[in-house]
């Protein structure tokens, strides 16, 4: 299968504190990738690398062979956070068009095919009913969607989302990850989470960054283990590492 | 009180009212949803300076007021887009330092001694026909770039950071809102005084904001509102002789208490 980002060498410093230091990082086509570690270890920052919103300085990325800023229109981004702003006067359906901005787009308004399309990435993450809702009406689970359907707007070849669960009951949790697992049927997946269970039992590899990236192949080993017992927690992660070491 | 309607500049008040209501509920609801009140604040004192500047050099007072009210926006996008954390210091000290230039002009100027008073809590009833056209040629720009780039500013105002992934201007967006709402303080200060500008810019967007599924019906029904209360407060201040800025904010602040409390009333 393709390569669809490559990072090589990557060190990335804000305010000259080092936050990210020589990544070396592949992803594939159809990949489902955990990015996992600790709060301020640097995977938000990662992220904002690959999408081009901070500038690369040290080391190179590449999305789908060349630099982020080219390639904007295929990757989806699903932000981290979606509980802020929610007093605002918005509509799920106008939240899901700005997916489409930057594209051929009307002189004013949306054109019909926009729109058909929004509705379209809607139904895809099970909202259309909502989709004259207003956006802070919706609990956070309900929320979470319509930002992957924004992102799904756009037809992306991969989907990135930072801490798409966060703010999700248990439920909910595991209602996006059957939908990021039927979605990984045909495009890449990213996900930053802290869900440690849920990710051993979706992603088909994991890493690790605290400043310094390490790799885990959940394919093979660590996946029995997960199906044992439910919960895995970060620690036990952590201590199963370092036995590895 | 109808006959009051005959006066020339009781009708020229009526037009002011109603054109500064649309352009401050359209620009209100933007500053609302970007939580720009303070930054708003701050350009409408900054804007005396500019007043009296314009007293002082005998320029008319709208061009001077509007010089230093879109300087100030462009300052304020610069700070914030750099220096976000020391943003209220910046707005603080423009907010004092945009008063002091303007008290200090006005006092250096010989043989002025106009009610500055007026500037502070509006003066409505001077307006004139120059100002009319000023308003009216504000809220035309202001609806026409609404209707064209409706959903860059919407997308900016809901989550800049993925309008910016969009491939949308997001520094020029910001700014243009800071710019229309300094042109629109200027305008406002004519109808309620600088010091009430602020009222005008929220008291109307907030209970529209309340009513509203998205930001073009929060933009309208903020400007009907604002024009509700302008008029009766124009009324007001007509029948009972007291200041028309003060009179319309009253009026707008009592609104919102009788709908807060209407509110709570019917959804409980």
């Amino acid at each position: 299968m393709s390569v669809v980002i490559e990072i090589k060498n990557l060190s990335f410093s804000y305010h000259k504190q080092k936050i990210l230091e020589n990544i070396n990082l592949t992803v594939k086509e159809k990949d489902f990738l955990a990015i996992i570690g600790p709060n301020g270890g640097g995977k938000s920052t990662l992220l904002k690398l690959i999408l081009g919103i901070y500038p690369v300085k040290e080391g190179t990325i590449r999305t789908f062979g060349e630099v982020p800023k080219k390639n904007l229109s295929k990757i989806g981004y699903a932000p981290q956070n979606t509980n802020v702003n929610t007093d605002f006067p918005i509509k799920v359906i106008e939240v899901v068009l700005m997916g489409h901005i930057g594209t051929k787009k009307p002189l004013f308004g949306y054109a019909k095919e926009e729109t058909m399309c929004a509705m379209g990435a809607l139904a895809q993450v099970g909202m259309e009913k909502f989709a004259n809702v207003k956006i802070g009406e919706l609990s956070g689970g309900q929320r979470q969607r319509v930002m992957i359907a924004r992102a799904l707007c756009a037809h992306p070849q991969i989907l990135i989302l930072d801490e798409p669960t966060s703010s999700i009951d248990i439920d909910g949790q595991k209602q996006i990850y059957e939908l990021l697992k039927e979605l990984n049927n045909y495009i890449t997946i990213i996900v930053v989470s802290h869900d440690i269970s849920v990710i051993m039992k979706y992603a088909n590899s994991v890493v690790h960054i605290n400043k310094k990236l390490t790799h885990h192949d959940t394919s093979t080993n660590d996946h029995t283990l997960s199906h044992q017992c439910n919960h895995f927690c970060e620690v036990e992660m952590f201590n199963r590492f370092k036995e590895q070491k | 009180m109808l006959d009051a309607l005959s006066f020339p500049f009781i009708q020229n008040a009526l037009i002011a009212g109603l054109l500064v209501s649309m352009a401050s509920g359209i620009i209100g609801s933007l500053i609302v949803v970007n939580r720009m009140v303070f930054l708003a604040g701050g350009i409408a004192h900054t804007a005396y300076g500019g007043i009296g500047m314009a007293v002082f050099l005998g320029l008319p007072i709208f061009l001077g007021a509007s010089v230093f009210a879109v300087a100030a926006a462009l300052i304020i996008s610069i700070i914030t887009l750099k220096h976000r954390e020391r943003m209220d210091t910046f707005i603080g000290l423009m907010w004092a330092v945009g008063m002091a230039v303007g008290v200090v002009l006005i006092d250096l100027t010989p043989g002025y001694n106009a009610d500055f008073m007026s500037y502070l809590f509006g003066s409505i009833l001077a307006v004139s026909q120059s100002d009319l056209y000023f308003m009216g040629g504000l809220l035309a720009v202001i609806i026409f770039i609404m209707t064209f780039w409706y959903r860059d500013i919407l997308a900016v105002s809901y989550d800049s950071e993925y309008a910016n992934l969009r491939g949308i201007n997001v520094k020029f967006f910001y700014t243009l809102i800071l710019v229309l709402s300094a042109l629109t303080v200027v305008v406002a200060i004519k109808v309620v005084g600088l010091i009430l500008v602020i009222a005008l810019l929220t008291i109307p967007v907030y209970i529209a904001e309340k009513l509203s599924n998205t930001l073009y019906m929060m933009m309208i029904l903020s400007g009907i509102f604002s024009s509700i209360f302008t008029v009766i407060g124009l009324a007001i201040s007509y029948e009972y002789d007291i200041a028309s800025g003060a009179s319309i904010i009253l009026v707008s602040a009592i609104s919102l208490f009788l709908f807060l409390g209407f509110n709570r009333f019917t959804i409980k």
